[in-house]
């Protein structure tokens, strides 16, 4: 299993095919409290760069981007009752939607753990 | 050509902001903190239940200053729709400065001072972004022997909450029994400063003015009493928004007259039918046959919040207004917002639909404030 990171704050967590996509703890930090998720439909097809969820704080709408393209096998419904999860466990139990990949060459575009830190303490 | 980056200003606070961990946005032109570290829900609950302090030293403070009452009211009369000749002394308005299309240039409280000695002023306290434009506005309309003011060595800061009457008893002496919507001088802990009960959020609460070089002390008392905490601006934002009241800029501008937001209560019953005020031909007028539009709430069903701009669609799928603030309240667990949409859809149940992502998001018109307005009677 391998984690890897977007500039846009994006996890990606890969196991076999199968691609779990969440937002990075710096992200909800500058976030602030959320409010709402709005999660794929299952069966959508997400392409890389494109639109995939929105997470909402109380001050704004963010898009969230898919950081891979493929389709989306799952999503994480406990985020639909309890959206203040992404503050609380952003890189763990706050996971967005499991996406079904469908060029792992894509994943050479990705940071990884040492390079996104570096990224974000550069901000 | 480029152009110059804006210098931002800094309220006799900001230090203190800082300290206490502050996040700072740029605000009107201003260095302000949006939220502390705890975050803005958790500022929201807190101003709702115990009592927050906000720094609100970015607003425009000024005086009116003519020879006596009737005079500088007569002159400010002519430049808003609300009653101030009729201001007992000690008292606040609330009104709107108007231009000749009966928009509003900015809404402000006015107050008339409860000493005699102050006689033919009138303080003002204006929003921060619209400061430079009203005093321009204000200089060039009032008459010969009525003068603007501006204040510019004072601090402004609110104390909000339930226990806010509590909290400042302990400091100042006779706020306690002050009527909601009325001013008095005071001291804080020795210090002079200038007290209004009113504030921005639907909570009992005083808006304090008080010297720049005073007021850092005066919140860092208030600070170490265990129900006060620092508010920033995001809690201030979705306060005011579930307490029903307008943002400028936002809820009401240049284009909008205060009879399309809703503001009729604020108009003198006089002054409705004398007129006499800067737009009053399109006031006078939308208030006798009803406006075009109208500012309403507007509760989203689902759980997504519908942001400024929305587009508001009726049933059939025809555009009907415009979101103009719009997010998530906290005390009403659930997306909140208001906007403007064509008077036939203003009626509080009526079903309307908000395109959020494209997508039509069923919502309904209701009646505002979303959260009971807490005010001392």
């Amino acid at each position: 299993m391998s984690k890897h990171y977007t500039k846009e704050h994006e996890w990606i967590s890969i196991a076999g095919d199968i691609a779990t996509i969440g937002i990075t703890n710096h992200a909800q930090e500058q976030l602030g409290d959320v409010v709402f998720v709005e999660l794929p439909a299952i069966g959508k097809a997400v392409t890389k760069g494109g639109d995939a969820a929105v997470v909402e704080s109380v001050k704004a709408a963010s898009e969230v981007y898919a950081p891979v393209s493929g389709e989306v096998v799952e999503v994480n419904k406990d985020l639909e009752g309890d959206p203040a999860l992404v503050n609380r466990e952003a890189e763990g139990a706050a996971w967005f939607m499991k996406v079904k990949l469908k060029d792992k060459a894509e994943l050479a575009d990705l940071m990884d753990k040492a390079a996104y830190d570096k990224f974000v303490a550069a901000q | 050509m480029a152009t110059a980056p804006e210098t931002l200003l800094r309220t006799p606070l900001y230090d203190l902001h800082v300290k206490l961990g502050a996040r700072i946005v740029p605000f009107a032109g201003f260095e302000m903190p949006v939220q502390y570290p705890t975050g803005i829900l958790t500022e929201h609950n807190w101003t709702r239940s115990s009592a927050g302090l906000f720094d609100v030293s970015h607003m425009g403070q000024a005086l009116l200053v003519g020879p006596d009452h009737a005079t500088t009211a007569r002159a400010i009369e002519k430049l808003v729709p609300g009653d101030v000749a009729g201001l007992a002394p000690g008292r606040i308005r609330y009104t709107q400065i108007t231009n000749p299309e009966g928009g509003i240039i900015d809404d402000l409280m006015i107050t008339r001072p409860a000493a005699p000695g102050d006689d033919g002023k009138l303080g003002i306290v204006v929003n921060a972004s619209r400061k430079h434009v009203d005093y321009a506005w204000l200089s060039g309309h009032l008459p010969k022997g009525v003068t603007l003011e501006p204040i510019e060595d004072r601090a402004l800061v609110a104390l909000q909450g339930p226990k806010a009457a509590q909290v400042l008893a302990r400091y100042c002496t006779k706020v306690a029994d002050m009527a909601f919507m009325s001013a008095a001088q005071a001291e804080f802990d020795g210090v002079a400063c200038a007290v209004a009960r009113s504030g921005y959020t639907g909570e009992d609460g005083y808006e304090i003015s008080v010297a720049a070089d005073k007021v850092e002390a005066m919140v860092e008392t208030l600070l170490a009493d265990p129900e006060v905490k620092p508010i920033g601006l995001g809690a201030r934002d979705s306060l005011r928004l579930e307490a029903g009241l307008c943002l400028y800029g936002h809820d009401i501008d240049e284009e909008t007259s205060p009879v399309e937001a809703d503001l009729v209560w604020s108009i003198g019953k006089k002054r409705r039918s004398e007129g006499g005020f800067t737009g009053a031909e399109r006031i006078t007028r939308e208030i006798a046959e009803g406006p075009k539009r109208k500012r309403v709430g507007i509760r989203p069903e689902g759980r997504a919040p519908a942001r400024e701009n929305t587009v508001v669609i009726n049933e059939e799928g025809r555009a009907i207004g415009l979101v103009t603030s719009g997010g998530f309240g906290p005390t009403v667990n659930g997306p909140v917002a208001m906007g403007y949409v064509e008077t036939a859809y203003a009626a509080p149940g009526t079903k309307i639909n908000l395109v959020v992502r494209d997508k039509p998001m069923p919502a309904q018109v209701v009646a505002l404030p979303f959260t009971p307005h807490n005010y001392k009677r």
